[in-house]
């Protein structure tokens, strides 16, 4: 039992400026009075689409793209997993940013997205050229640790444990942590707490 | 070597190294409620597994329960849907439940310390990110994702790279007025709202020492608003004294070895610290949040920042808070008007935050224009504030009593500002469209402060009227 390798993700990107944008952002709290995540794709942003007619969720031509291009801090706030898999089930399968919140990178590396970061000036760089030329074809490579766009090539970073999890196709972490077996059983029985201080 | 708590409680978790090069760590207490967890449930039934130690995880009902009327079905159909969910998912794996009504309800990391669950030296985890508040007992606390949630079930672990360590020395005497909640907010001023990321916090110093169990929390809670996954307080004599006869702590003479094990997991003089920042506490005051995240605060004797003083790459995110909240450089928080106090949530929410905002409330009347709610953190917490009449001290004011939820927090039940509202609140975010309107504004404040502007009708320097 594994998940399925991640090497590459090619395609188009949508930029989203900004820094600090939060989870309760990405998917307002509403939304997550439900008991599965399905559907959470037409809510993605809702608020801030609503008070931004030009948010890039909502212009027609960054439809179809699968890498998203963020500020610093994104995805800080709750831990809803409800928020990458809002942007999942939009169609992004990677995103490239300065920087993201903990709870949020590891909740995308869980379902498969994996979050690079580049410097600063690549943000910026890279959210311009994609809104001059939304058609623009990216590569995000994991093996190379690189983004190509156009006659580009931007060094990315992600920390080794997860990015060997993507290429390993060991992201899905529930079978292996299973394959420890017993020794999940020996490591509590060593604990005063579990054993009730005997 | 000397080690710190962080080493010593992940090394005795340690399952193995992963090939990755991330910890399998064992998860001491896993704690669930309604909103994070039916998806890992239905994962867990698609793989066909149990939960591999189902005497470890505990369940709650908070974030959607309405705070008037508890009368079942609820009202809002998704919400009820949640509530069984959760009610058949703990029947049928084999998880106690602390349903609605059983006397021990509430927010999940208020129920957690005063039941006794929570403990030194465990590794905690739950699908919320303020799990940080329970590191106030010298535990690894931290928040996860409903993938994570099934990890727990599944397996009792998680896949985790150990945090860099960073001690906040926090040293000297808070004056009167000033709370723990104020130390938090000024901590997260200073090292930014992403300043924590990578890092897990140790609280220390004078200040912290001298703090009561119910502050470590509140001081823990915001631990993951500075970006900080973890934030811990090395367990103590008043961490000791609080946990002795609750009723899922160790009872009689396992509570004496308890406390000889605890003792062992505290950091020890020499240890390595990744960071070192300090803080003198007889210098902070009642803070304000201005903004649209926890860090974007001021004391309330100070104005809003000019954009010259505000760092370059912070600028963008300075007007946009500005022009979200209608706020104008240099302006004083003073003297803003309110439209709502809630008094509330996991930061906030326990019998010493009732306690205090009753101090400042008793014998007056809350502004005619403001609605003003008080909503207890758990059904433990209700029962002891009403014992000694809180209630009714807030209820003659003109605040609303409630029962026991997360409530406008987050604004997930029908507790929720509306339209620009602004909110007076006790919680822990302060982002946009956090408390349920998508245009409402939140000024983060201590609960004395929240109960002074419910008075007032507008913010104002509680100082002033507990003189």
């Amino acid at each position: 039992m594994t998940s399925a390798i991640i090497r590459e993700i090619v395609g188009r990107g949508i930029p989203l400026p900004g820094d600090d944008i939060d989870t309760d952002r990405i998917i307002p709290g509403r939304f997550l009075r439900s008991v599965t995540f399905e559907g959470l794709e037409a809510h993605v942003f809702e608020d801030d689409r609503q008070q931004n007619p030009d948010h890039p969720f909502n212009q027609q031509r960054y439809r179809g793209a699968v890498l998203l291009i963020v500020g610093r801090n994104f995805g800080c706030g709750s831990s809803r997993e409800h928020a990458p898999q809002a942007l999942r089930r939009w169609g992004i399968r990677g995103l490239i940013g300065e920087s993201f919140a903990e709870i949020f990178f590891a909740n995308c590396t869980a379902i498969g997205v994996p979050c690079v970061t580049v410097s600063a000036e690549d943000v910026r760089w890279l959210q311009e050229v994609i809104a001059a030329h939304p058609e623009m074809e990216l590569r995000l490579n994991l093996e190379t640790m690189t983004v190509d766009a156009g006659d580009r090539r931007l060094a990315a970073h992600m920390p080794e444990g997860a990015r060997r999890q993507f290429l390993e196709g060991t992201w899905n972490s529930t079978f292996v942590l299973l394959q420890a077996g017993e020794a999940i059983e020996r490591t509590a029985a060593q604990l005063p707490y579990v054993t009730g201080f005997r | 070597m000397a080690e710190t708590l962080l080493d010593k409680v992940w090394r005795l978790h340690t399952v193995r190294e992963l090939p990755s090069g991330q910890t399998q760590l064992f998860i001491g207490l896993h704690l669930i409620h309604e909103v994070t967890s039916p998806q890992a449930f239905l994962m867990l039934r698609e793989l066909g597994l149990k939960v591999r130690f189902p005497h470890r995880t505990f369940a709650t009902i908070d974030h959607i329960v309405p705070t008037d009327s508890r009368t079942r079905p609820f009202a809002d159909a998704l919400a009820e849907q949640m509530t069984i969910a959760l009610v058949e998912n703990c029947r049928d794996f084999g998880i106690t439940l602390f349903d609605l009504g059983s006397g021990r309800q509430g927010i999940v990391h208020v129920i957690g310390p005063e039941l006794g669950l929570t403990q030194p030296g465990m590794t905690i985890a739950c699908g919320d990110s303020h799990t940080s508040t329970h590191g106030a007992f010298g535990a690894l606390a931290f928040g996860i994702g409903t993938s994570q949630v099934r990890d727990v079930l599944a397996t009792q672990c998680l896949a985790m790279s150990k945090p860099k360590l960073r001690r906040i020395v926090v040293e000297g005497t808070l004056p009167r007025g000033v709370y723990a909640k104020d130390v938090i907010l000024a901590i997260i001023r200073r090292l930014g709202v992403n300043g924590g990321v990578g890092y897990a916090y140790e609280y220390a110093g004078s200040a912290i020492e001298a703090m009561t169990m119910e502050e470590r929390m509140t001081l823990c809670n915001m631990t993951i608003e500075g970006g900080a996954r973890i934030g811990y307080v090395n367990p103590d004599r008043t961490t000791f004294d609080y946990l002795r006869g609750r009723p899922f702590a160790p009872q009689g003479e396992a509570f004496e070895r308890a406390v000889q094990w605890w003792q062992q997991i505290a950091s020890e003089p020499g240890a390595h610290y990744d960071d070192e920042v300090h803080f003198e506490a007889s210098a902070l005051e009642p803070m304000v949040t201005w903004g649209i995240n926890p860090g974007q605060s001021v004391s309330v004797t100070e104005p809003i920042p000019h954009p010259e003083d505000v760092p370059e790459a912070e600028r963008a995110a300075y007007w946009e808070a500005l022009q979200f909240m209608s706020f104008k450089p240099g302006q004083l928080m003073l003297g803003t008007p309110i439209d709502v106090a809630f008094i509330g949530s996991c930061t906030n929410a326990r019998l010493s935050d009732l306690r205090a905002a009753a101090e400042v409330v008793r014998g007056r009347k809350v502004a005619r224009h403001v609605r003003a709610l008080v909503v207890p953190g758990s059904e433990t917490v209700a029962r002891a504030a009403e014992a000694e009449g809180l209630h009714e001290i807030f209820q003659e004011a003109g605040f609303q009593w409630r029962q026991p939820g997360c409530s406008m927090c987050l604004g997930m039940n029908p507790d929720r500002l509306q339209g620009r509202e602004i909110c007076a609140s006790s919680s822990n975010r302060n982002f946009k469209g956090r408390q349920g309107s998508p245009t409402g504004r939140t000024l983060l404040m201590s609960p004395a402060m929240v109960a002074a502007a419910a008075i007032a009708g507008e913010v104002v320097d509680v100082r002033e009227m507990l003189r």
